[in-house]
């Protein structure tokens, strides 16, 4: 019964759970370790990621965007045409799959800005499974209308109105759900954190954007590119491309976590976070002197999370990824040029990821290139941005 | 006293009140202890408020959100330990808390820290057996008892391996789910128990879920050592806080608890 090494990166992540909680996660890893290795179901997953969600999505030169920062070529990493709109439904369509082989009828999801909980919906209608999906109040009410998604999509939306009302307090609730019903129940975890095999297996189904970008860029460039960037809130869409890219060594990488507006963020590793443990792994985190998690700020619901995926903690330890900051201000300019120069409404979350492109790209020569990781589109945020804007004051 | 003499001497079996320190207020805390042993409580299970307590439910997470919001941290909780020493309380004593208050502190510093106000174990419910090294040798350092868990899905093997590896008392968690009160015996819980019962000697305590005199008997004629309650005393005391949060019966609060105490622990001593 000895701890499995390979639930850890390092000196983070493990499986702090309670005991009630540890015959489901036996069964979960099982099944895992059994289907990752079955070739039948990975041509099942990539079925429904090509025919049902719209892979591959296009490496796209950001031509006119690149050409107002003047410097180097910015590529634009499309995971924002999927279907429901973000890099989440890769992940959402791995799992439920993998829950239907597992024999479960029910799937519970966390959700921060709604995309993870719309991809859970969307997966559950297409796999008749049901589906709660916890949301924090203050989500809710800032990603108003994909509540209303998730509900025309048959699920059933679960405020939370615990804690600080955001993703921690909905991870919470998930859990404790999860405590009691996952003998017909499969957590569909929406980030590559939690317990082991959540970093691990979210990782893997997330992979594929990494592995798509490495293709299409030596395909059209002939080479690698010489930079990474992608935002980090869990960091899933983060780890999915810079998995591919790990063994290049020249290829630099950045996660841009979110530096809100300064004072109040969420910037674990860049900021003053510290390790502790937290939603069943041990990770950089955000606290205050009492161990008390604290509360954290972005204008982007999806980067609002206290800590962050084991294995990001890892890559940070090994100085294998650099790891910055973004402004709530950053990414709104950033949101506001991508649309104005390359007719593209980002998600807020992406928007760090441009907005710290556009800070390096115009340092670099016109020779260098950038993939950014556009994890998710904008239109959930539109009323958002509008509010923040026009001074009507965020939803929280 | 430790968890081995009270065990010993107690007729029957232990009655052992979960509570949240600082619910309201420190000096109910201070209060309800007191009111607790000198009603019949055996051990006291002392909560160190979390802000994110996953294996709780509502009542506990409610009575820990009013005790963080009105100051309580775990170096008042400990002064706390130290202030119901000083009252001449002999009991013993087992804050419960998540891994990240003790590991945030430095693990083995905080448990020194509590075994210096006298604690006489912990119980961490958000470190099962594969992650205990560090804080089962920490514990061992200090003196502390490291209390595990058993529940109604553990396999035969499990139980083994834990009761093997266990000191205290087993913790048999009497639902598949989180805190609460509940208002029927588990059938579960009882067949653990006499399972339980015949892989160890080390005591077995149940807990979750528990809120009558009842429920106890019947895990203790199953077979169990120790009975836990916590949400439901939570329950009693909180009706007497006003909605805003600002008034609060205490005087009432305590007879109503010192009535129910007094009926738990009967039925544990088998009358």
């Amino acid at each position: 019964m000895n701890r499995p090494t390979s639930s850890y990166f390092g000196k983070y992540g493990g499986q702090f759970i309670p005991e009630t909680l540890v015959p489901a996660f036996r069964e979960l890893e099982a099944a895992y370790e059994k289907f990752s290795k079955d070739s039948g179901f990975a041509k099942e997953v990539d079925y429904y990621l090509k025919q049902y969600a719209g892979r591959e999505t296009p490496l796209y030169y950001a031509e006119r965007l690149s050409k107002k920062i003047g410097g180097a070529k910015i590529y634009l990493k499309r995971e924002d045409l999927l279907h429901t709109g973000a890099h989440k439904i890769n992940n959402a369509l791995g799992q439920a799959l993998l829950a239907k082989k597992m024999g479960k009828k029910r799937i519970i999801a966390e959700t921060g800005a709604g995309q993870h909980g719309v991809a859970s919906a969307t997966v559950a209608a297409l796999f008749g499974l049901k589906c709660d999906v916890y949301m924090g109040r203050v989500d809710a009410e800032r990603q108003a209308p994909n509540v209303y998604r998730m509900k025309l999509l048959g699920a059933n939306v679960k405020i939370v109105e615990t804690g600080s009302k955001t993703l921690k307090d909905a991870v919470n609730e998930a859990i404790r759900d999860y405590t009691a019903s996952f003998a017909d129940t499969h957590y569909l975890l929406g980030s590559a954190l939690g317990p082991h095999p959540y970093p691990t297996m979210v990782r893997d189904f997330q992979s594929v954007i990494g592995k798509e970008a490495r293709a299409q860029i030596l395909e059209t460039e002939n080479r690698l590119p010489d930079t990474l960037i992608a935002c980090v809130g869990g960091g899933s869409n983060a780890i999915g491309l810079f998995s591919a890219f790990l063994k290049d060594s020249k290829v630099e990488m950045i996660g841009v976590e979110a530096g809100g507006d300064g004072k109040k963020h969420a910037a674990r590793l860049t900021g003053d976070g510290k390790v502790g443990i937290l939603h069943g792994m041990k990770s950089y985190l955000l606290e205050d002197e009492f161990g008390q998690i604290k509360e954290t700020h972005s204008v982007s619901a999806g980067l609002d999370y206290p800590s962050v995926g084991p294995q990001h903690a890892q890559l940070f330890e090994q100085n294998r990824v650099k790891y910055v900051s973004a402004l709530d201000s950053e990414a709104l300019s950033a949101f506001h040029l991508l649309c104005e120069t390359e007719g593209i409404i980002p998600a807020l979350e992406s928007s760090h990821a441009i907005a710290h492109a556009i800070k390096v790209a115009g340092q670099m020569g016109k020779n260098k290139i950038i993939i950014v990781n556009l994890s998710g589109r904008g239109d959930k945020d539109v009323d958002h941005v509008r509010r923040v804007e026009d001074g009507e004051g965020e939803l929280r | 006293m430790n968890l081995r003499e009270m065990f010993s001497s107690v007729k029957g079996a232990a009655f052992m009140p979960y509570i949240c320190c600082g619910d309201p207020s420190q000096e109910f805390t201070v209060k309800l202890i007191k009111t607790l042993v000198a009603n019949g409580a055996d051990a006291i299970e002392l909560g160190i408020p979390f802000s994110d307590p996953i294996a709780d439910g509502p009542t506990i997470q409610a009575a820990s959100n009013r005790a963080l919001e009105n100051g309580m941290n775990p170096m008042k909780a400990i002064e706390i330990m130290k202030k119901i020493r000083k009252e001449e309380i002999n009991v013993p004593i087992l804050p419960m808390t998540y891994y990240n208050i003790l590991y945030s502190q430095g693990t083995e510093k905080f448990l020194k820290m509590l075994k210096d106000a006298e604690a006489s174990g912990v119980v961490i419910p958000d470190v099962p057996l594969e992650e205990s090294g560090e804080l089962s040798r920490a514990c061992k350092n200090t003196g502390l008892d490291l209390i595990s868990f058993i529940t109604p899905n553990s396999s035969k093997d499990r139980i083994k391996h834990i009761a093997k590896n266990a000191s205290g008392f087993l913790y048999v968690v009497a639902v598949l789910g989180i805190t609460g009160a509940r208002a029927k015996v588990e059938n579960q819980a009882l067949e653990l128990i006499k399972n339980a019962s015949s892989m160890t000697k080390i005591p077995l305590v149940v807990g979750f879920g528990i809120s009558k005199p009842d429920h106890a008997k019947a895990y203790i004629e199953a077979g169990a050592k120790g009975i836990i309650v916590g949400s439901q005393i939570m329950n009693i005391y909180s009706k007497y806080i006003s909605k805003d949060g600002k008034g609060f019966e205490e005087a009432k609060a305590l007879d109503e608890i010192a009535e129910f105490t007094k009926e738990m622990k009967k039925a544990c001593v088998g009358k």
